[in-house]
């Protein structure tokens, strides 16, 4: 099972959300981006897509935008957004979703 | 239960977020999905180069030479103008391509035994004559096409399927170190040999074939760059086992650096 | 320019042709008895500002051909029996990706290592496809220098109209004699490439690609049916041959190149003696000249095909004949050559056995 590691309960306070969008009609299941994401961001799914692969599931609160999934993407299905978290007040809890 | 929709993103975007990409996919990198294994290199570089043409603006200049092996459909999936070599002769091909067309980049992308056993004697004639071309050379010591035989890179008591008990080297030899070998020609400008097992090596990968694309157009002579990858399906191994098979087994064989770089 | 004379070696003749014919590429290897071709080129095309280069093998010549001709430059090779052995492999692949190049084949007596003296062994390679898989070339065979220059703007125009490798089939002997040859004007008639050739993506179009591969085997047999299709029409409109006094012939010679100037003197002797013969002379080896054989067989009552080999071409005759008359074979191999004098006596016996019986 690669499933590593399901996100943690209180995801740490980032300075920058990051989004991921994975085609998950093209993703093998590889796990090659969910072993090279540092903040646990992504899993394997349960589901199989129409190729029978489970594919990468982004779990975009924890992500920080860091590229790496995308860089050791071997099909190019991962494409990464990033945002500064805007600063209305330091560790407000609205800018900390929860998963 | 299968799932329909394509993408997958778990938050939405609020009103005022506003997201700048980071990433995307190269547009000249075909969205034709790939044939290659579920984690195999193959289309990671494939990705890569196609990085390189986007970035440096050379869809309408660069000319692509395709070899045979696990490769053979690369054209299927780079969006730019390719010729498909017979087993081992892409440099032979590519330098007909070049010497018509200096001014254009022609790049050549082979396997281990397309390169360095079939092909061996074009590619050390091409970079004996300093041809003006890139070699990128996908080691990952089997052929996979064909289904795990023996390459001229498989490693010493390595399995395959032509060496069922690992290969001998009293009878098979030593693993071939391409990059080293090819260095010593002097038609060789820009020899490195990389690894794309992280995301680190991954960016010095880019690197190294963006610097080759540029020394081609200084007409500097022939660049190498020799990619360790993998082969999950014919290792028998997940792709992310993958990772330290190579860390550890393959690298120290074949260390990755640059190998001969020109003198500034 | 106007037309030129000179005196020049087959090889040369062939190479001053490409030359002229507009050939921008030529990749070739040393190899007697041909090596004049890449000597005269290797002095000339650069002054032309054109491609040449010796290749480290003959295998490495014929992919560079594949490659220049992908990129939609006229390309061509030359070399002789076990060099062209090599390189049957990448013909394969340029006739799969129907490539437009010319490649000489100066034949030499085989088989192996043989000699460098002249031969026609290479006649079924050549003309049935050495390499694998169905595909033909357009075969040529020059019987004089002039024939050895000719057959170039000829070579390159017939593979450019119809995409195809087109072989020239010379010998050692036509390769290395001296003989009076005229350059004509020629304009090239510079076929558009540009729906193919591989240059670089604009992007106002699809992406080019040059391969022989189609893995799923429905598109593998169409292309095979293209193919075939092709060589159907080419059969159709490029068959070319020579008659010498075969009006009243009742024995017909049938040869090619060396073969066919030798039993041109066999025919004027034996004509002195009183006998009807003539020669039918192939210049295209593929496509050939059956449907003319088959007139023919209609009209004399024997004929005698006359090779340097085993018995090559004798085969396609009979298969044109059909049957009809009967088709004598005579040959010397090793790189011999045989004398007039010895045609005209093996001719007189086939003359006089067919008279009695």
């Amino acid at each position: 099972m690669y499933n590593n590691a399901t996100p943690g309960p209180s995801p740490r306070i980032r300075k920058v959300k990051g989004r991921v969008e994975i085609n998950i009609q093209q993703c093998k299941g590889c796990s090659l981006c969910i072993t090279e994401c540092k903040e646990h961001a992504l899993t394997l799914s349960q589901e199989i897509n129409k190729k029978g692969y489970r594919y990468a599931i982004a779990h975009n609160e924890l992500c920080t935008g860091c590229v790496n999934c995308a860089l050791v993407c071997p099909d190019a299905v991962i494409s990464v957004y990033r945002t500064k978290v805007q600063k209305t007040s330091p560790a407000s809890p609205q800018n900390i979703e929860q998963p | 239960m299968i799932l329909e929709e394509t993408y997958n993103t778990k938050t939405t975007d609020s009103a005022e977020e506003v997201y700048d990409t980071v990433y995307e996919p190269p547009c000249t990198l075909l969205d034709t999905p790939m044939h290659y294994c579920p984690g195999c290199y193959h289309s990671l570089v494939h990705k890569l180069m196609m990085e390189v043409v986007d970035e440096m603006q050379i869809q309408e200049q660069v000319v692509g030479v395709a070899p045979v092996g696990c490769a053979v459909f690369a054209y299927e999936y780079m969006d730019i103008d390719m010729q498909e070599a017979a087993h081992g002769r892409a440099c032979a091909v590519a330098t007909a391509v070049k010497r018509l067309m200096p001014e254009k980049y022609v790049f050549t992308y082979q396997g281990d035994g397309d390169l360095a056993a079939i092909g061996i004697a074009e590619t050390i004639h091409a970079i004996n004559r300093g041809e003006n071309f890139l070699i990128v050379f996908v080691n990952n010591a089997v052929y996979g096409m064909t289904s795990g035989q023996m390459a001229p890179t498989t490693l010493p008591g390595m399995l395959s399927t032509t060496t069922p008990t690992g290969r001998d080297t009293s009878f098979y030899g030593q693993p071939i170190k391409v990059a080293e070998l090819m260095a010593q020609l002097p038609g060789a400008y820009y020899v490195t040999r990389q690894a794309v097992n992280s995301a680190n090596a991954v960016r010095k990968t880019k690197k190294a074939l963006l610097k080759a694309f540029q020394y081609q157009q200084e007409n500097k002579g022939t660049c190498l760059v020799e990619i360790v990858s993998n082969c999950p399906s014919n290792w028998k191994m997940t792709p992310v086992e993958c990772i330290s098979f190579i860390n550890e087994q393959m690298l120290p064989v074949f260390p990755v650096g640059d190998i001969k770089v020109p003198k500034l | 320019m106007s037309n030129e004379i000179r005196l020049m070696k087959g090889n040369e003749a062939m190479a001053e042709a490409a030359i002229r014919a507009g050939c921008d590429a030529y990749f070739g290897y040393p190899i007697t008895p041909q090596s004049e071709v890449l000597e005269y080129l290797a002095r000339e095309m650069p002054k032309h500002g054109r491609v040449v280069l010796q290749a480290e093998s003959e295998v490495a010549s014929i992919n560079m051909v594949y490659g220049a001709a992908g990129a939609g430059f006229r390309a061509m090779t030359s070399s002789s029996s076990p060099g062209i052995s090599l390189m049957q492999e990448g013909i394969s692949y340029i006739a799969g990706a129907e490539l437009p190049c010319l490649i000489a084949n100066v034949n030499r007596a085989g088989p192996g290592l043989g000699t460098i003296q002249p031969g026609q062994g290479d006649y079924f390679q050549s003309v049935k496809g050495g390499g694998h898989g169905d595909y033909r070339l357009i075969v040529l065979a020059p019987s004089s220098v002039q024939e050895m220059a000719d057959h170039v703007f000829l070579g390159f125009d017939l593979a450019d109209k119809y995409r195809n490798p087109v072989m020239i089939l010379s010998d050692g002997a036509v390769g290395q004699m001296m003989e009076k040859v005229e350059f004509k004007p020629y304009t090239n008639p510079a076929v558009d490439k540009s729906g193919w050739a591989t240059v670089g993506k604009p992007k106002d179009r699809q992406r080019h690609y040059i391969t022989s591969l189609h893995i799923k085997p429905e598109k593998m047999e169409e292309h095979n049916l293209h193919l075939q299709e092709k060589y159907r029409r080419i059969a159709e409109a490029e068959v070319r041959f020579e008659e010498i006094k075969t009006a009243d012939a009742e024995l017909l010679f049938v040869a090619y190149g060396l073969s066919a100037r030798i039993c041109q003197k066999a025919v004027d002797l034996l004509r002195e003696a009183g006998h009807k013969v003539g020669l039918l002379r192939p210049i295209s080896l593929f496509p050939f000249p059956e449907k003319r054989l088959a007139q023919l067989a209609g009209q004399v009552k024997q004929m005698l095909c006359v090779e340097l080999n085993a018995g090559q071409m004798v085969e396609d005759v009979r298969l044109a004949v059909n049957g009809k008359v009967p088709v004598s074979f005579y040959g010397r191999m090793g790189g011999m050559m045989p004398t007039p004098e010895s045609i005209v006596a093996h001719a007189e016996t086939l003359i006089l056995t067919r008279h009695d019986s």
